[in-house]
């Protein structure tokens, strides 16, 4: 499995379309879909994901395999599959913030690692906020760039906490980086440093909360 | 020593009265007048109030009338979407499909009136400082500016898999770019600072910047008829720091992740450093921290000249409260004088 992850991982960052499905479709001989996402296919990202954050990896090269792997397992996973991973109905978001990069690599990232979840796009507070309750969200991502919709994160936990629903809030980006401390001042359960780091968290929350809400 | 002296003696690698600050106050102006950031940057005139009585404030060494961003992106028929606490940003993309990069036509500088407020903002302050402080104009690099012109992840998507249509964008741009640069300079900009964060390894690999966002900063630099600082804001340049060198700017900014002790080491003699401090982080310092930080900072790289003092980023966000600004400032004057103890 190891080689076959290390082929893998290597097809992506040489933006190899052809040959990363080549080594799915083999892994498909002895592996469910399901298997292939979480044995091979999030492992890759999670090594170009922690490369990022090394300095190893750049951005680009994580985006590119997200969408990759996205096109790649959506082939053999639709979204509706039940073999996707059970979880409690996750959503993610930015908050006012034009920058919606960060949020496609980690949508990307979750769903090719088997994971189905809403995207809400660009949301101010409390639509967000109306959408989760709507919905019934128990996970809630956010990801920004700029500073000021950090600090907005703080607002979408009072709000939530007002209304009674118990949502797990993971953030990330940029001002999360750069400040260690902010992601507690602002009332996040957790902060994910990369996109790799953000599926791990959601693998940990859905672990912790018993695995089906 | 004026604040251009003290500029220009460590642009040349020696060491001034002491070591120069440049605060990068863009909306904090508002602050002063009292006016939202939005009602501030309608009027050049604003601008230049505002940013004099920051000067007067802090008693930093710079003026700085770059607005926003998105200003650039304006130009090109974009929108800009303001908010009422931090910098405004560019709306929906103007390039939707890839094959619309064919049409595209750089806009001509005088023809934009958003440019043409920073221009009228830099002449009032050229009347006004004279050769007394270095007044700094901006320009997005044409490798930059496509995050706001088509959004990010369809930019990487085109350079990636559209290599003729990036081509063309990157020529396109280099033009608008350029003339944007040199209407500052011409306005009396003392020098320009080219913002390139995707050219960061934060976002590109090296040997594709290489390939792209260095031939991009060659041909554009080249153009720029002034001094320039290449600025990739927060992202790394450690690993492109020769390529950065290369490429001639007086000035090179460094994000605050960076270990500045070794950007300064390498720079050394070659090419001034301007950095680092976490305008993030500084949104909760407490004065005290201020002092201490900018002590540590100044520890790192300011002996031999060559360093400038700023925040890691290119602009200080604006929930960084006066007292801290202050407190910087204090303690650059206080532990930044030349020549410093061993």
């Amino acid at each position: 499995m190891q080689a076959a992850i290390e082929l893998f991982q290597k097809a992506l960052l040489d933006l190899d379309r052809e040959e990363a499905g080549r080594i799915l479709a083999q892994a498909g001989a002895t592996l469910t879909p399901v298997a292939i996402a979480g044995e091979i296919v999030a492992p890759a990202l999670e090594r170009i994901g922690n490369a990022w954050q090394g300095g190893d990896a750049s951005l680009s090269e994580v985006y590119m395999s997200g969408r990759i792997c996205e096109e790649l397992i959506d082939a053999i996973l639709p979204a509706t599959d039940p073999g996707r991973t059970v979880q409690p109905k996750m959503a993610i978001t930015v908050l006012r913030d034009s920058h919606l990069l960060g949020k496609r690599i980690v949508y990307s990232m979750l769903r090719s690692s088997g994971y189905g979840l809403l995207d809400y796009g660009r949301a101010s507070v409390d639509e967000l906020v109306e959408r989760v309750l709507q919905d019934g969200v128990g996970i809630l991502l956010i990801s920004t760039l700029m500073y000021p919709s950090a600090l907005e994160v703080k607002e979408v936990r009072a709000k939530l906490d007002r209304a009674g629903a118990a949502v797990k809030i993971l953030v990330g980006g940029a001002p999360f980086n750069m400040d260690r401390q902010l992601w507690r001042e602002v009332g996040a359960d957790a902060m994910g440093r990369d996109a790799a780091e953000a599926v791990s968290l959601v693998a940990q929350t859905i672990e912790a909360a018993g695995g089906i809400s | 020593m004026t604040s251009l002296e003290r500029v220009l003696t460590t642009l040349s690698h020696r060491e001034p009265d002491r070591v120069p600050l440049f605060l990068m106050l863009t909306m904090h102006g508002a602050k002063e007048l009292g006016l939202t950031i939005r009602e501030y940057f309608s009027k050049a005139e604003q601008v230049v109030e505002g940013q004099l009585r920051l000067r007067a404030r802090y008693g930093h060494d710079c003026l700085c009338p770059f607005f926003y961003a998105a200003l650039e992106v304006e130009a090109w028929g974009g929108e800009v979407v303001f908010r009422e606490d931090g910098p405004a940003n560019s709306g929906e993309p103007i390039i939707k499909k890839p094959e619309q990069i064919l049409e595209l036509v750089p806009p001509g500088i005088g023809d934009a009136a958003g440019l043409g407020k920073v221009l009228r903002a830099i002449e009032m302050l050229k009347s006004r400082v004279g050769d007394e402080v270095p007044i700094i104009g901006v320009a997005i690099s044409p490798f930059s500016l496509p995050v706001m012109q088509m959004g990010f992840g369809p930019y990487l998507e085109l350079m990636h898999e559209r290599p003729d249509l990036f081509e063309r964008l990157m020529r396109v741009n280099e033009v608008f770019s350029a003339n944007w640069a040199n209407a500052q300079l011409d306005a009396g900009a003392t020098a320009i600072c080219y913002f390139d964060p995707v050219s960061s390894t934060t976002i590109i690999p090296r040997d594709r910047f290489l390939r792209t966002g260095f031939q991009v900063a060659r041909r554009t630099l080249q153009r720029i008829h002034g001094p320039t600082a290449i600025h990739l804001a927060s992202g790394r340049c450690v690993p492109i720091l020769e390529d950065l060198i290369e490429l001639g700017p007086a000035v090179i900014g460094v994000g605050p992740l960076e270990d500045l002790g070794t950007v300064k080491a390498a720079c050394r003699g070659r090419v001034a450093v301007l950095g680092n401090l976490n305008g993030v982080e500084m949104c909760r310092w407490s004065p005290q921290q201020a002092e201490t930080v900018v002590q540590e900072t100044l520890a790192k790289a300011a002996s031999g000249g060559g360093f400038i003092l700023s925040d890691g980023h290119g602009e200080i966000p604006f929930q960084v409260t006066e007292d801290v600004l202050m407190a910087v400032a204090g303690a650059a004057r206080r532990w930044g004088t030349y020549p410093r103890e061993p």
